[in-house]
Formats: C-alpha cells, structure tokens, sequence
C-alpha cells in the first residue's frame, strides 16, 4: 500500500513564497522576529505527534529476549559483534515481557509451549510487534508432526515472517528493518485501536 | 515456597522450566520440568530414510551440528558394516573438534553472562562467528550443516578450506588465553562458582553424567580414547581432569579441552593434507552411497544405482547397533534398529544433555537460587537436545 500522505507533516514560514514588495530596510526588531520565525515549524497537532510517535517507536525497539531452539543462537548473533543490531537500535534485549515491544520467536512453538507464548504476548505493553523468526515458527518448517505447533500465526498476529532454517543473521536485520519501516506507516494518532478495525481500513 | 523459574527465563538456556521449592533463600528441593520444546524427532525419523534423517539431528544440539551429524552417521555405518576412507575420517575430527571449539565458546559466553559478566560473549561470539564461516565455505549454511553423510560426506572441501582452517587454528590459542585473563583469576567468578554446584565423582558416575560436567568431577572418561572412533587412537591429545567438581573446575577442563581441540584439528589438517587435499569423499558401496557423478553419465550401473537410493533410500541388513561419540556436551549416542527397510524401525538418542540435566536437583540442593543460575550454566545443557 503506498502511503499517499506528506512524508513531512510540516512545513516553515521561510519556504512559503513572500509577495513582492520594495525592499525596506530592516530593524534590529524585524530582523530578530525574523529569526525566531525561521526556526518555528508549522503543522497540525495530531499528525506531528504522530510522527514523533512513530520515529521513537521505530528507532528504538526493545525486543524479548526470548529464546526457543536453534534460532535463537543467532537472535544472539545479532546483537554479537559481527551483526551488531544496535546499528538499528534494537539492541535491548528485555528478560521481561513488561519492558519489551517486540517478541521474536525464534524457533519451534510446541503444543506444550503454545500457552507460553500466548501468555507472554499478552504481557506486552501496547503497541507491541511480532517477528516469526524461521521456517518453525512461520509454518512448522521440516517438522510436520504431533508436537509442533504449524506457524506460530495461530496464536499471535505476527508482522513480520522471516525465511530461513535458520534465517541468516542479515535475513533477521532486514526482518527487523521492515518492521521499522512497517511502524513508520503507523497512525499512532489515531489512539489505540483493535487491530481488526485497522486490518478493515487497510491501514495496518 | 514454591516458586517457578522459566520457561521463559533469561538465563535457563532456553525453554528449561524449574520448579524450586524453597526455605527462605535456600533450596529445599529443586526440579526441572521438561518438555517445552519436545519435537518428535525421534519418532519423525521412523518415517524418513536415512539420509533425510541426517537434517534433524543438526536441530537437536544446534551448538554443535557436525558432531550431531557424526554420530548419527556413525551408527548408520555401523549397521552397513562399511567405514569411510582414512582422509574422510579426517576431515570429520577436523570438523568435530572445531564444533567442539565453538560449543565451549558459546557455553563460556552465556554461561559469563548469566552469572553476569558481559564482556565475555563479545570475545566468544567473535570466535564462534569464524567457525560458523568455516561451515559456511564447506556446507553451505552457517548453522545447520548436515555435511556429513551415511559412508562419507555430501561433497569434497572446497578449495582454500584448510589454508582456512589452519589459519583459525593457529590464532585460536590467543584467544583462548584472552578469554582466560577475563575469567580464570577474576574475583567475582571465582566467588560465584568455586564451591557450587558441587558434583561428587561418586554422584556424577551413578547418575550417567558424561563429558566435561563428568570430568570436571576427577572422572578421567572419554569416548575418544575409551573407544576411540573415526581414527581418534592415532591422534596425540591429552584429556583434561578437574579435581573439585564444582563450577569452576567444569569451567576449567572446557579451557583446557579447546586447547586439546586446537591440537587435533592441527593433526588433523596435516593427516588431510598428507592424504591428499582433495579426493575421493565417499566410500564406493553402490548399494548404500550414491555413485560420482561423473560416473551416473557415463555408466548405466551407476545410474541405477543413483535413481534407487534417491528414490528409494538404502537396503540396509536387518540388525541393531548403538554408536557414541564425544560430543561437546558428553556422550552422544545414536541407537538405531533396522528391519531391512529404507526407513529406521527405531531412533533412540541418548542425548548427553538430558542425563546431565538429571544431576541438578543433587547439584542445587541446600544452595541459594542465584547458585542455581551457576549450576544450569556449568552443565551446558541445550533444550533441543534435551527435548528432542
């Protein structure tokens, strides 16, 4: 979906062009308010705190740190000194769900842990983020039989799948990248609605 | 009172959950539940040939997927009867002893980390990440390889992988001493794990517990030397024995056993080399191992034999067999029974982490909670191999 709305929800007095008049010269006074214009920026409410909104929660994702199987070594290889996710600034790892904004499930999802997961989900704070990390968690991958859960889908919306048995760590920046630009096309504004209200308008 | 720690818990080393029954500060009684990550892969493998089974025991301990691979071709092997060239076995110790490398480096830097001192994993991961490139020039992927294969290997080295390989040998043993001038003589780690999680010699050995948490207790056992495979006899290596069966002396004996590793692998690249850096990867039993492919093109035996083990799998003879290795975390067995079909009757997998994470509650008993973070991070337990 393209978003057809003003990348910059502002705009300064200086790029509004002027009407042409005899140029008089200024006073101190003038010049001063001219200054202070200058540096004044324009815009309506709702949508600069949006922005704001969306700037924050993008450039600063805390994730769960929230391991399952053979993904969540390199969910560590990420924030290792090779990968280094706090390029993107999501490098917080939070034991806590309470602290955390964006859950990746890194591995297989068990029948037994399935309740786990969905507990932990609902113990994050508004707005929160899913990444399925891996072929397990997004579709049950090599292990189509009695113990795994197929897609970690049936129980938490997820936003971003990421491919891979296990995906690189590039794959998983790229995932968490696209999250970022995901969140940046948000309506933070809005307030907090059901996800399934915005699913119907198309906007998340 | 009972409180429960996991599974979702920063320092459990995945989905382990443990139940503490506690008075005051101390443990009364302790014990893990299990299960969490239970996949069914033993049962799974009943209905894949051989060869498609190889994949999944990466995903058991998927710290270390080349001895995973090793010893599930193992003990195919062995119910084959056939036993892989003298330079393929090589390239296998190679590869087993830099997975082992790269197990202890993860091991020291979340273990580090749990009991919270940071720096470590940047040193540790650093190193991992080399290994995992290794993989990557030689398999494919960087963490689950499935290189190894029933009678040989999928494929020949590549060209530049052992001038690779030696290079990382060759750095290896600074780094180990970096990783010991952060640790060895620190105050805090000698104060967190000296004297807890105590293991008696007597305790480890009823208890089945094998590999370096066994060793760490003065238990001087090994597979590679106990009963040596994939030619480990003719290596020249030392095992490392601890004396108090703490924490620390694990932590000790894993140090030393990367500086065993080092020395293997360097062995191991010259044995490689002597035998010639490239050449035959496989052993020529038709019925079993897939022909060259130079040889598909041009002979029509060998294309048939190539279209009835793709298509089919391998006959193996009706029979049984257990094989183990050392893994990193102690002794990886594959027990497989075979009823002449393509297919495995029966996978067991004696999985070293399982029976050592039985030893806990004997480890944390009468301690604090925070000693138990110490005790679950000095056995090295990996939840999918525990789960399978």
């Amino acid at each position: 979906m393209a978003d057809t709305r003003d990348p910059k929800p502002f705009r300064t007095l200086a790029s509004i062009p002027a009407p042409r008049e005899l140029v008089m010269p200024k006073s101190e006074e003038e010049n001063l308010y001219e200054e202070v214009e200058r540096g004044v920026l324009f815009t309506k409410v709702e949508s600069m705190v949006g922005w704001a909104m969306n700037q924050a929660r993008a450039n600063a994702i805390w994730p769960l740190g929230f391991g399952l199987a053979c993904c969540a070594i390199e969910m560590m290889a990420i924030a290792g000194p090779r990968f280094d996710v706090s390029r993107f600034g999501a490098e917080v790892f939070r034991g806590s769900p309470r602290q955390a904004d964006l859950m990746i499930v890194a591995g297989r999802v068990s029948i037994k842990m399935a309740p786990v997961v969905r507990q932990l989900y609902e113990q994050m704070p508004d707005p929160k983020w899913v990444i399925a990390m891996g072929a397990c968690s997004s579709c049950g991958g090599v292990f189509n039989n009695y113990a795994i859960l197929q897609g970690v889908d049936k129980i938490v919306p997820v936003d971003v799948y990421v491919p891979g048995c296990p995906p690189r760590p590039e794959a998983l920046l790229h995932g968490i990248m696209k999250l970022q630009e995901k969140i940046l096309l948000s309506r933070p504004e809005l307030g907090p609605i059901p996800r399934r209200r915005l699913k119907k308008k198309g906007v998340a | 009172m009972t409180i429960n720690m996991g599974p979702q818990h920063p320092s459990t080393h995945g989905v382990l959950r443990v139940a503490l029954e506690l008075d005051g500060e101390t443990i009364v009684a302790c014990k893990p539940i299990i299960g969490y990550l239970h996949t069914g892969m033993e049962k799974q493998a009943e209905y894949k040939t051989y060869t498609q089974s190889i994949p999944q025991t990466d995903r058991m301990d998927y710290i270390s997927p080349m001895s995973n691979n090793l010893a599930f071709c193992l003990a195919a092997e062995k119910i084959l009867g056939v036993e892989p060239p003298a330079r393929v076995q090589a390239i296998r110790v190679l590869l087993a002893e830099l997975t082992r490398i790269s197990s202890h480096a993860v091991w020291m830097g979340t273990h580090a980390i749990d009991i919270g001192a940071l720096t470590v994993f940047w040193y540790t991961f650093r190193e991992r990440e080399k290994v995992l490139s290794i993989y990557d020039h030689v398999a494919g992927a960087r963490m689950t390889s499935s290189y190894f294969r029933v009678g040989g290997l999928s494929r020949d080295i590549p060209e530049g992988f052992l001038d690779r390989c030696e290079k990382f040998v060759d750095e290896m043993p600074a780094h180990i001493d970096e990783y010991e001038s952060l640790l060895t003589k620190n105050p805090i780690w000698i104060a967190r794990t000296q004297g807890v999680a105590l293991l008696s010699a007597k305790d480890a050995v009823a208890w089945g517990v094998t590999g370096p948490s066994l060793r760490g207790s003065g238990v001087n056992y090994d597979i590679r030397k106990a009963e040596p495979y994939s030619g480990y006899d003719t290596y020249q290596f030392d095992v490392p024995v601890g004396r108090d069966g703490d924490a620390y002396s694990r932590y000790v004996v894993r140090c030393a056993e990367m500086r065993e590793s080092v020395k293997i692998a360097k062995q191991a690249i010259q044995r490689i080399r002597e035998l010639g850096e490239f050449g035959p990867y496989r052993v020529r039993d038709f019925k079993y191992v897939l022909p060259p492919k130079e040889e598909v093109k041009t002979s029509m035996e060998a294309l048939i034999h190539h279209f009835k083990i793709v298509a089919h799998g391998f006959f193996p003879p009706v029979g049984e067999a257990y094989s183990a290795v050392e893994a990193p975390k102690g002794e990886l067995g594959f027990y497989m029974v075979s009823d002449g079909s393509p297919r495995p009757w029966r996978m067991k997998v004696r999985s070293p982490s399982f029976i050592n994470l039985q030893a806990l509650p004997l480890m944390v008993q009468g301690r604090m909670i925070a000693d138990v973070i110490a005790a679950i991070g000095s056995i090295d337990i990996v939840l999918g191999e525990v789960d399978r």
